[in-house]
């Protein structure tokens, strides 16, 4: 590390660096472009996680993380201005294709314009949406959301350019083509998985561009946390992706618990993982039940949950509900397993092969499933990291991404198995990353359950937990893919600024991309191939 | 299900009370029950899920709880073709204008169940800046079903309410009627210049 920040520090000589669990390199923002590139040309950070938005009252900042694909380390680097009326910062959309996406949520947020970003637009609220409402001076009455009227629609978007005297200059852009015809599909729609709306332009038959429009449950999940104590905040992250909700709380707790300097009991760390893979694997059940409905086959539902009201009824007798556990908690867990929880881990554990194989018998060998997954919305390695895409869509496309192996957290580092990294990149790929995810996951319960420390399952925490100032940044591995958490705090009892990178928002974003050159009839099997969840994406 | 195993009976006994009120044709209220008795058994809901409580809904539809077997058959994907929605998930602001559309296209008679915390009144994100507090400042609501989310056999309770109260209402003259004549003149305003001119 010292190494790197020297070279930084000798290329850029008004960069200066705060020492924190990620090397923090503050820019001005004139050089933020070109540290931007040096860090993925020269340092192999090719990989942008996440542009965390921060409003610290007397100046707004965005906070850009990245990571190296190949060292798997991680490096970030921020830029703050004073300027509350106009901020502007470069835009580094050239560089990361995703970063259109995140600078545009920034926009949205905190009224931070992106020079030279081809899009930008509100992402999550309407063109008319008065203020930002992460800032910190933001009136939360100020909009009327009880208006029926239907909202403004534009064909319309911005690009900000500095001119050459210094100011700010707008340009409009059309978003499609003059003579395309533009197919709206959604955000009520059986076959989008939720409120999502796709603005589909098509030549005949043909997809020519994708405007995928968000913010139809976008519930400023963020904000709320900033106005709660932390233990308040874990149960939002319950509601994000519901079928990672463990992984996701995981996650949460770990970075407080970091922060704050908690020692986890081992008890409650392993029961943490054999819940987490439990709830990878019914989320994958899920997922292969309604992706076979997408295309057509309705019965696959009623065999996959069959798997997964077993798993739930596991999880209602320990965690008392079959959504929304709120299990895990700072230093721990809530509650001891239920008495019968290894027997009936086994008990699942015992019939899960022969389902899988009746899966695998009942559709994947099927020539119509075989017909329209195959070669379809292909992604290179490249086009991955480009987007962002992570998690069993990302590592369909050869890229090695798993945050159980790169970065082990809990007791993932003493378990065996192995990452399903496949090279194809199609629909079908994808669809097979997740059926071998299933067996993973029960070789790493099959390694655990009988292993169960003994001890107490909750360490001993503050009854008002308040963490030192500073800020932690955190990766744990969802259902989904990647997800992080940021968290700044001033030394009180609620977060400075709480940010969740959600894996959806990338799976999102990308399927404008992959959708590009075939048939509109196949859009909704290859978005259903990245199973992305819609309030994961909108938060 | 036993009538006594029911809460909220009184909400029922006033509806039968005001019906015997108001006096009805033998044949009328023959009709009406026959009628009624359809429609209270095969009630379809709209495929209509926001967030978390979509998800119960799925296994609500699936063979452990299995939905069919109350009349409840299939969820539409048209609200053309459903009775009733199951408002599942959390309305937001940029989702009002949707909703409410949805709401205006399903075909009379027509019902709403609110269904967990965020439908009711906004649950966990109720200080949220861009989250409607319930959906009753929307639309009106006729059964709610309390949870985050709600278990499925909560759902089945609510839907059943909600078959009770179809069983006792008037269809022939009441809730088979397209719009109120007020209703639509309040939301009509140039119909009600209209009906002024005319009047002098």
């Amino acid at each position: 590390m010292a190494t790197i920040k020297e070279d930084i520090a000798a290329r850029f000589p008004k960069a200066t660096f705060d020492e924190a669990d990620v090397l923090l390199i503050n820019i001005p923002d004139d050089q933020l472009h070109e540290l931007a590139r040096s860090l993925r040309d020269d340092f192999g950070y090719d990989f942008l996680i996440t542009i965390v938005g921060v409003d610290r009252k007397d100046s707004l900042g965005a906070i850009y993380f990245l990571s190296s694909t190949t060292q798997h380390t991680e490096i970030s680097f921020q830029v703050t201005t004073t300027d509350r009326e106009h901020p502007a910062f470069e835009s580094i959309a050239d560089l990361w294709s995703i970063a259109t996406i995140y600078e545009r949520e920034i926009f949205d947020f905190y009224g931070i314009i992106f020079l030279n970003n081809p899009d930008m637009r509100r992402l999550f609220l309407n063109i008319d949406w008065k203020g930002y409402p992460l800032r910190k001076d933001y009136d939360m009455e100020s909009n009327n959301i009880l208006s029926t009227e239907s909202e403004r629609q534009s064909d319309f978007t911005n690009v900000y350019t500095r001119g050459a005297d210094g100011k700010i200059e707008v340009a409009e852009k059309a978003v499609f083509k003059p003579n395309d015809f533009v197919v709206n599909i959604g955000p009520q729609h059986p076959a989008t998985h939720g409120v999502l709306r796709f603005r589909t332009a098509v030549d005949g038959e043909m997809i020519t561009k994708i405007d995928v429009y968000m913010g139809y449950i976008h519930r400023g999940i963020e904000k709320l946390c900033e106005s709660l104590g932390y233990p308040q905040t874990l149960h939002y992250t319950d509601r994000m992706d519901y079928f990672s909700a463990h992984n996701y709380h995981h996650g949460l707790c770990l970075c407080i618990e970091r922060a704050a300097g908690i020692e986890v009991p081992r008890r409650a760390q392993v029961i943490r993982v054999i819940m987490d893979e439990l709830s990878r694997i019914a989320s994958h059940c899920l997922f292969f039940g309604t992706y076979c409905m997408d295309l057509g086959a309705t019965t696959m539902l009623f065999y996959t949950l069959r798997v997964r009201e077993q798993i739930l009824d596991i999880m209602t007798k320990t965690c008392g509900a079959r959504m929304t556990f709120n299990y895990d908690c700072i230093g721990g867990v809530m509650a001891d397993v239920d008495p019968d929880f290894v027997k009936d881990v086994k008990a699942l554990l015992a019939t899960l092969p022969a389902n899988l194989k009746e899966y695998n018998k009942l559709f994947v060998g099927n020539v119509i499933a075989e017909g329209r997954l195959e070669n379809m919305g292909n992604m290179s390695r490249e086009h991955a990291i480009q987007w962002g895409v992570t998690g069993p869509s990302g590592r369909a496309s050869g890229w090695s991404c798993d945050v159980r192996k790169t970065h082990p957290y809990a007791v993932y580092n003493e378990v065996q198995f192995d990452e399903i990294v496949m090279q194809e990149g199609d629909s079908m790929a994808r669809f097979k990353a997740r059926i071998l995810e299933i067996e993973q996951s029960a070789r790493i319960i099959e390694q655990l359950i009988d292993n169960i420390p003994e001890g107490e399952v909750l360490a001993k925490v503050p009854k008002v937990l308040k963490l030192p100032v500073g800020h932690w940044f955190q990766l744990v591995e969802g259902c989904r893919g990647l997800f992080g958490v940021y968290i700044e705090s001033d030394g009180g009892t609620s977060p400075v600024r709480m940010k969740f990178v959600t894996p959806s928002l990338n799976l999102a974003a990308v399927v404008d991309s992959i959708t590009t050159g075939n048939k509109i009839a196949d859009l909704i099997t290859i978005a259903g191939s990245l199973d992305y969840i819609v309030p994961d994406m909108d938060r | 299900m036993p009538y006594e195993a029911f809460k909220d009976n009184e909400y029922i006994e006033n509806l039968v009370q005001e019906l015997q009120a108001s006096g009805t044709n033998v044949l009328v209220g023959s009709l009406d029950k026959l009628i009624n008795w359809g429609r209270s058994n095969s009630l379809w809901p709209l495929t209509f899920a926001t967030s978390c409580c979509g998800i119960e809904f799925v296994s609500l539809g699936a063979a452990r709880f299995d939905m069919a077997r109350f009349g409840w058959e299939v969820a539409r994907s048209s609200p053309r073709q459903a009775d009733f929605m199951m408002v599942a998930g959390t309305i937001v602001g940029r989702m009002v204008p949707v909703f409410r559309r949805l709401y205006d296209q399903l075909a009379e008679p027509k019902y709403v169940i609110a269904c967990g915390g965020c439908a009711i009144s906004g649950g966990p994100f109720k200080r949220s800046y861009h989250v409607a507090k319930g959906i009753e400042d929307i639309v009106p609501v006729d059964v709610f079903v309390p949870g985050c989310p709600p278990c499925p056999e909560a759902m089945i309770y609510g839907i059943m309410q909600l078959s009770r109260k179809v069983k006792v209402e008037r269809f022939f003259g009441g809730v088979n009627r397209q719009e109120k004549e007020q209703d639509f003149v309040k939301e009509h305003p140039v119909a009600a210049e209209a009906e002024k001119i005319i009047n002098g």
